[in-house]
């Protein structure tokens, strides 16, 4: 299973990014290689519109099963990852991507 | 003539000094009153009105035609602004951030994305003796302002003669909607209140308007509050103070009340017959 993140860095210990559309890097975990791979995704900061759906759409290019994150997508962002099939867990900010990740575990995040 | 009311900052009196003007002007002459706030147009709580005439205004946006499509992609990295993205096999449209532009409609090579219309509001046209009064509202949910005021400008421009004073209540800030009501006007007003942030937003707005070269003169709202920078300011900059409305707590009461403050009080009466006169002056020189 792949396990997406949005991240304020690349490594297991950088901050959650609680943005979905303008998070600074995706994060993307695979469980059965144990393989962490990023994107940076930083260039979004000079998009004035659609941040959302054009990260949504990355996202989808990494096929993951579980994305991780902060607020939330916004309703545009919320329909591509629904499209993609791709479930929702919220409420990880403010914590390392290591806690998002246990959080996730032991079912504390809620889901989309 | 073409008079637009502009702030940077909001609640500075841009639809008390709109209303007032427009009911001041008509007491002589036939003038026009259009409320480009279209986010939240409030000018109409201040006007009687007869509604004359009301239609939906529609934007355009793409349709995805499944069977047309070859998933070339196009239409994607044409769109400025993500509104229309691939997902595999299928494309989506995200009519929210759609501006109209055409662009992937007309550059898909096999027409699998046609225009078709969305509502995005209502204009409504009141009459009142010698004041037109026309009103646009965005639907609830509908993020973009831009193309409504722009068709509500077009529906004046179609429906009113040039020689008609015409008094256009603007948004508040700087950004798109601001630009779209104000680019067609030959004067601008710019409404202040005399404080710290009063004069840090009214900068940004007279930098937007130098950007659109436009000409425009300083409203001072609230005087008597703050400071006197303001004032300073548009003298060192050499920006003609128009008037000055005097802070008054019988003005906040007429006003809380939905009523109309020229007739009321004398002094911004008399505040008001000087921001008249210098429109009448502008507009006898444009129809020179």
């Amino acid at each position: 299973m792949k396990i997406a993140f949005t991240t304020k860095g690349i490594y297991w210990d950088s901050v959650m990014d609680s943005r979905f559309g303008r998070t600074e890097y995706i994060l993307v975990y695979d469980d059965e290689t144990k393989e962490l791979t990023n994107f940076d995704n930083r260039s979004i900061s000079n998009e004035a519109h659609g941040a959302g759906p054009k990260t949504a759409q990355k996202l989808y290019e990494f096929n993951p099963d579980i994305l991780i994150t902060g607020n939330g997508p916004g309703g545009n962002a919320a329909s591509v990852l629904k499209q993609a099939g791709i479930k929702v867990f919220i409420g990880a900010s403010e914590m390392s991507v290591k806690e998002a990740y246990e959080k996730y575990k032991n079912n504390v995040l809620e889901g989309l | 003539m073409n008079i637009a009311i502009a702030s940077g900052k909001g609640g500075t009196g841009k639809t008390t000094l709109s209303t007032n003007l427009a009911m001041l002007l008509a007491e002589s002459q036939k003038v026009v009153l259009s409320d480009l706030d279209v986010e939240e147009p409030n000018s109409g709580l201040f006007i009687e009105a007869e509604l004359l005439h009301e239609e939906n205004k529609f934007k355009m946006i793409p349709e995805w035609t499944k069977d047309k499509c070859t998933l070339c992609g196009i239409c994607q990295d044409v769109c400025n602004f993500h509104a229309v993205i691939q997902l595999g096999t299928k494309i989506m449209v995200f009519p929210q951030l759609c501006h109209s532009c055409y662009a992937c409609s007309e550059l898909c090579p096999t027409e699998a994305l046609p225009m078709i219309p969305k509502k995005m509001g209502v204009l409504k046209h009141f009459n009142s003796g010698n004041l037109s009064f026309i009103e646009s509202r965005l639907d609830i949910g509908e993020e973009q302002a831009v193309p409504l005021i722009a068709q509500t400008i077009q529906y004046v421009n179609e429906n009113f003669s040039d020689n008609i004073i015409r008094i256009y209540d603007a948004p508040p800030g700087t950004s798109c909607p601001v630009i779209e009501a104000t680019k067609d006007a030959d004067f601008v007003m710019l409404v202040t209140e005399p404080t710290p942030f009063g004069l840090h937003d009214l900068k940004l707005a007279m930098e937007t308007m130098r950007e659109l070269k436009k000409d425009f003169g300083v409203v001072v709202n609230r005087y008597g509050i703050g400071n006197d920078d303001v004032l300073k300011y548009c003298t060192t900059e050499a920006i003609p103070i128009l008037a000055k409305i005097p802070n008054d707590r019988r003005i906040a009461e007429l006003y809380s009340s939905g009523k109309l403050i020229y007739n009321q009080h004398p002094e911004v009466r008399k505040q008001l017959d000087s921001i008249k006169n210098c429109i009448l002056e502008l507009n006898q020189m444009s129809a020179r």
